[in-house]
């Protein structure tokens, strides 16, 4: 048995480290570690709860909107204010054009590059893998990188700037669209849709988001023009390479429901285990950190009470990350997991066969694509520029405050107390600190941890290929885990 | 002068923000840009295919004068707690803190260039109590020193330049590079903390959208509000180095024209502004904090005089949504 330490592991946001114990050609163990701690939960103690709108955006450049979007739920949850349907729709789309952003991010930069290392070299899709993904000098990052930056025009209009936006707000947005503005948004966006009907899909989003089981996936496949898009590529690569069957975790799925509309998410809040979906209990939420560089208390508190004290030299410490538990499970979140809970059928489909896997995650994220991309033209239709798109309210001197949503990577929590009109507490927890969590006091694996067990190992590796593949289908967010 | 610049970029206590920015880069893109300026990047935690051992061999060959090192880029602060030990943050498949990784490397390179508040002055990382206790690569907030000291010079004989901003505009970062590539990057480029004057020369106040709202000091009351921000909402504009209203960002944007106030975020220090961040501080009513290079007295003066001026288009549009009155059309008379 062989202990092996990779990093700095790239094309993840912020900085990781893998530990693995390689046997007989396979992962035998493996421990996540988060290797950088900045303490936002610390700096907001004591401050004036508003500011969390200025500081939380700025924990993750890639998930910025998120946070916001967390916050401003948070202190509205104090405030007991309810943003008017126009400050739902604007903050609906600021969020979801950073979440596609992402998505198309993830997949054109940071997952598909792997594929044009040389241990591929004799697969048949190689040579046109290569050109197209190949790092920095690809064909297909400078188609992608202007469609990215023309769609997030959006941001230019609905938020001022991305990242690190101001607009959101607990009761609102402040940025109030006029009527010419709903034109330039709808033409930006089918601009954006075009580029994924050509490129990513080589079809209609309406068609993509019709598919409903695997064998309609499979057949899907069979034409050209599907065929070669990028997605199709991708799917020959899945099934040519077995990614079905690689990086499986405990494929018990959360998701805390996104895009509310008169305050329904478009995509529903829950948990899907064993083929069924049930209703989320957020008081089941506890963190655990007994393997944490992390002062602990004697049992997992749940974040409403939870404290944030780093010691990097805590005996069972190996990561900065805490080990988020539900009713003391471990869970697996993001597109895939969000897509299950809501009851998509292909997603359903490929998961009732196959489970959280490679292959389905990334389905997962490129379908939300199409989803939301027809969501997001509704959205801006349904803004009524003469109504209001902000509500004004006080701040309660002693009051608590939850905001739970889904970023790109998956379920994201703000637990707030304010006393005396300043923070008392403030408890974040961040999608990839689900899913690269570290072992719990029960030795329970996080959920990667429990994905690379068994990945296979190639003679002469020093850094696995499909070590990375695992690791990369969750599009991690490491400087959103520890915050 | 080299054909080829090798650049090296590294993250360390920050968001990643300021990369994820410079992909939004357009007309070129950031990579047809890097390419035009004859820029290779050895390495770059977002852009790159290598990981694990094959980043730190790269480091390693930099570190052994095996690769030559033109420009290394840091972006994120530089995480020297707990008790100076750097262990908040260790490179990743390394023991060694990032800031040992980062001072070794900047003494091989050219050119250090710190990318966003957090590696220049520290940033929004040392805010609050600075958990981390967090610094910029040459400054720890205001005051010179941070990681490098006060006399560090790169190889080509600058100190560490500062594109600063949270995050950067992409063009702050790529048009600074491409100076660098050109040679045409020098002493006199920078303002005194180390900002490229090609941005840090300009206030954002300069193109300011609600020029005629501030002109009258018709004021904004509550988000969303039309009106000048700097009486109520916290706007520091006035004061803030940055062309953010003369080049817009994400196509037509800018953080006034999303509707809030501007943080100053290119500043030391920005970070905790000692008040909330949006809402102006005020002394027996009257805000605090005069715009940049404006005598006391004159701006008291002409405020109350603009005030007492205000059209009644200004007065009601400052505090709605949406324009209610729109300006009076003067026709050149009957023909």
């Amino acid at each position: 048995m062989s202990r092996r330490i990779i990093g700095p592991f790239n094309r993840v946001e912020g900085d990781l480290e893998v530990q693995l114990d390689i046997e007989d050609g396979k992962v035998n163990d493996a421990w996540v570690v988060s290797p950088m701690y900045r303490g936002f939960e610390q700096m907001l103690q004591g401050k004036n709860p508003m500011d969390a709108m200025s500081y939380v955006p700025r924990i993750c450049g890639i998930c910025s909107v998120a946070q916001s979007v967390a916050a401003a739920y948070a202190i509205a949850d104090a405030q007991g204010v309810q943003m008017p349907k126009n400050g739902e729709l604007a903050t609906n789309l600021i969020l979801a054009n950073e979440n596609m952003a992402d998505h198309l991010t993830h997949f054109y930069m940071f997952f598909m590059p792997d594929f044009t290392r040389e241990v591929y070299q004799l697969e048949s899709w190689y040579d046109k893998v290569k050109t197209r993904f190949t790092a920095v000098k690809g064909t297909a990052a400078k188609d992608m990188l202007p469609a990215r930056a023309q769609f997030m025009h959006m941001m230019g209009i609905l938020a001022g700037k991305w990242p690190h936006t101001l607009s959101i707000q607990p009761g609102g947005t402040s940025r109030a669209i006029t009527a010419v503005e709903k034109v330039r948004l709808l033409a930006t966006l089918h601009q954006f849709r075009v580029f994924l009907e050509q490129t990513m899909f080589g079809d209609d989003l309406e068609n993509i988001l019709s598919l409903s089981s695997a064998t309609q996936l499979e057949s899907w496949l069979d034409n050209d023009k599907h065929s070669q898009s990028d997605f199709g590529l991708f799917l020959q690569i899945a099934i040519s390479l077995d990614l079905e069957n690689m990086g499986r975790a405990s494929d018990r799925f959360m998701s805390f429901g996104v895009y509310p509309i008169e305050n329904k998410p478009v995509f529903a809040s829950g948990v899907w285990e064993h083929g069924e979906a049930y209703p989320l209990q957020e008081k089941s939420i506890k963190e655990d950190l007994s393997n944490s560089w992390m002062l602990n208390a004697l049992e997992p508190k749940h974040p409403r009470e939870g404290v944030t004290i780093p010691d990097p030299d805590m005996q069972d410490g190996y990561t900065w990350c805490k080990a988020p538990r539900l009713s003391g499970e471990v869970v697996e979140v993001g597109a895939l997991a969000r897509q299950v809970v809501a009851g998509h059928p292909l997603i359903n489909d490929l998961v009732n066969q196959s489970g959280g896997n490679v292959q389905n995650r990334i389905v997962g994220r490129l379908l939300e694509l199409a989803i939301v991309i027809l969501e997001m033209e509704s959205w801006i239709k349904d803004v009524r520029p003469a109504e209001p798109f902000y509500h004004l309210t006080s701040m309660p001197d002693e009051a608590e405050g939850v905001g739970l949503m889904e970023a790109a990577r998956g379920s994201l929590g703000h637990w707030l107390n304010i006393k005396k009109g300043r923070i008392l507490n403030y408890q974040i927890i961040a999608p990839t600190t689900w899913n690269f969590s570290p072992r719990d006091s029960h030795g329970k694996r996080g959920a990667l941890e429990q994905a690379l067990l068994g990945a296979p190992i190639r003679e002469g590796e020093d850094t696995p290929v499909s070590v990375q593949h695992i690791v990369r289908s969750f599009d991690p967010c490491m400087v959103c885990t520890v915050h | 002068m080299p054909a080829k610049w090798n650049l090296l970029w590294l993250q360390s206590g920050g968001c990643g923000g300021c990369t994820l920015s410079m992909l939004n880069a357009e007309s070129p893109d950031v990579l047809t840009s890097f390419e035009a300026s004859g820029i290779h990047v050895l390495w770059h935690p977002s852009l790159s295919l290598e990981t694990g051992q094959a980043v730190v061999d790269i480091l390693r060959d930099i570190m052994e004068d095996k690769i030559r090192l033109d420009i290394l880029c840091l972006e994120g602060s530089v995480i020297r707690g707990p008790n100076n030990t750097g262990k908040f943050h260790k490179l990743a498949g390394t023991d060694d803190p990032m800031m040992d990784w980062v001072e070794k490397l900047s003494a091989k390179a050219a050119y250090v260039v710190a990318v966003g508040t957090c590696a220049a002055y520290g940033g929004i990382t040392s805010g609050g109590g600075n958990p981390s206790d967090a610094c910029g690569l040459q400054y720890d907030g205001e005051k010179e020193g941070g990681l490098l000291g006060k006399s560090f010079q790169a190889k080509s004989g600058l100190r560490v330049v500062n594109i600063a901003g949270c995050p950067t505009h992409p063009g702050w970062v790529t048009e600074t590079l491409a100076q660098i590539a050109l040679g045409d990057f020098n002493e006199q480029s920078m303002d005194k903390l180390g900002r490229p004057k090609s941005y840090a020369d300009q206030l954002v106040h300069h193109g300011c959208s609600r020029n005629e709202f501030y002109e009258f000091k018709a004021s904004a009351e509550k988000p969303g509000d039309l009106g000048c921000m700097m009486e109520n909402m916290g706007c520091v504009g006035t004061q803030a180095h940055a062309d953010c209203n003369i080049r817009p960002w994400n196509g037509e944007g800018s953080c006034i024209r999303g509707g809030y106030a501007c943080i100053n975020c290119t500043a030391p220090k920005f970070e905790e502004p000692g008040h909330t961040f949006t809402q102006t501080p005020k002394i027996g009513g009257i805000p605090v904090g005069l715009p940049t290079d404006m005598p006391k007295a004159w701006f008291v003066a002409l405020a109350s005089l603009s005030k007492a001026a205000t059209p009644e288009r200004l007065k009601k549009n400052a505090v709605a949504e949406h324009v209610q009155v729109a300006p009076t059309i003067h026709l050149k008379g009957k023909s």
